[in-house]
């Protein structure tokens, strides 16, 4: 954040262009290198909520999976508070049940 | 196939109208002017403007479609330019062509040229279709103009991804039409914005220069004639740095002197 943007945010005033220009530009360039659709992201970041909180009781309202992208690499960055971890651990055997039974 | 020695590059930026064809022609001057034996190829089968821009339209008889077919002579399409004779067009040919065009048929001409040329500048096409993939197929390093706009940028992104994909390196990055005043107000894309989204190293910067249209107007790029202007010098200062040279790039921010030019390096600092 710049000087600029400081006073801007005092005075209640919007945020100098090129700060929303770069913002916008790495969230759109994320997508476009990951090849990924918005809605292929939601359903992966649902189905990754799930398995994680079949160990981990995680906080839903917080967590959050996006893409992110420096140099050219793209990441997927999945950012999952954790309340508490779930005693026992659920036996691997029944996970896998689940799977075929589902 | 290509001659080793040559350096094959392509001059691309998947968005239309950022500065390809003015680079190329500006670019292809001051290579000649430094004594090097410098082609242009007009790989923009579709919409070519190179011609114009060199001040060449009127000399063209033969053009890479009769080479291919070979109903001419390289040397007989060639079209040398008269103040500095180091510098010769390839002109484009019949927008017909881009029906049975190749990869294969546009490295068969970059073979050719590099017999008699230290450097071959492709002006590619604006877009990523097969247009842009046949001049592609010619290059072996590539120059990616853009401008400071979001569309320019993420077209230029585009392009690099494919670039990649087929081995094209080094790719360096031009920055066009920069507004030094607009960057200092932070309401357009700074330079480290754009160098670091793109990860490319930055071959030149040219700041907007009225210049360039006049120059347009008349046929005779900005190199020709010495470098009064900005954009003129930074032409030149891109062609000095690909020969190996050395030379430090503008800083937008001091283009600019005087009290608002102070406030305006002063709003730039970053707090955290």
């Amino acid at each position: 954040m710049t000087l600029r943007d400081v006073i801007n945010k005092l005075l209640g005033l919007q945020p100098a262009s090129a700060n929303t220009a770069r913002q916008r530009l790495q969230l759109v360039l994320a997508h476009d290198r990951s090849d990924l659709n918005p809605e292929l992201l939601q359903q992966m970041r649902r189905e990754i909520l799930e398995v994680v909180s079949r160990y981990v009781e995680i906080d839903m309202e917080e967590g959050d999976v996006t893409l992110e992208t420096e140099d050219r690499v793209t990441a997927l960055v999945a950012n999952l508070p954790i309340r508490r971890a779930k005693v026992p651990f659920p036996p691997i055997e029944s996970a896998f049940q689940t799977k075929l039974s589902s | 196939m290509t001659a080793p020695s040559t350096r094959y590059i392509l001059i691309c930026s998947g968005k239309g109208g950022v500065g390809k064809t003015t680079l190329t022609a500006n670019l292809g001057i001051a290579l000649a002017k430094q004594g090097v034996r410098t082609a242009v190829l007009d790989a923009d089968f579709g919409l070519r403007n190179l011609d114009l821009l060199l001040g060449l339209e009127n000399r063209i008889i033969y053009t890479a479609q009769e080479v291919l077919s070979e109903s001419c002579r390289l040397e007989q399409a060639l079209v040398k330019h008269k103040q500095e004779p180091n510098l010769a067009l390839l002109p484009a040919g019949n927008p017909r062509m881009l029906e049975w065009l190749q990869p294969e048929d546009m490295k068969k001409i970059a073979a050719l040229l590099g017999d008699q040329f230290d450097f071959v500048l492709i002006d590619a096409p604006a877009g990523v279709e097969g247009g842009f993939k046949n001049a592609m197929a010619a290059a072996r390093e590539a120059i990616v103009v853009t401008t400071p706009e979001v569309s320019a940028v993420r077209d230029a992104d585009r392009v690099i991804g494919l670039l990649n994909s087929e081995g094209v390196k080094p790719i360096q990055l031009v920055l066009n039409r920069v507004r030094p005043k607009m960057m200092a107000n932070q309401e357009m894309l700074a330079v480290s914005d754009v160098t670091d989204i793109l990860a490319l190293p930055l071959l030149g910067l040219v700041l907007e220069d009225e210049q360039v249209i006049v120059s347009t107007n008349r046929g005779e790029p900005l190199t020709l004639n010495g470098n009064g202007s900005p954009a003129a010098r930074a032409y030149s200062n891109v062609a000095r740095r690909l020969l190996g040279e050395n030379v430090p790039l503008i800083d937008p921010s001091k283009e600019r002197q005087g009290f608002r030019a102070t406030i305006g390096r002063l709003m730039q600092t970053k707090i955290f």
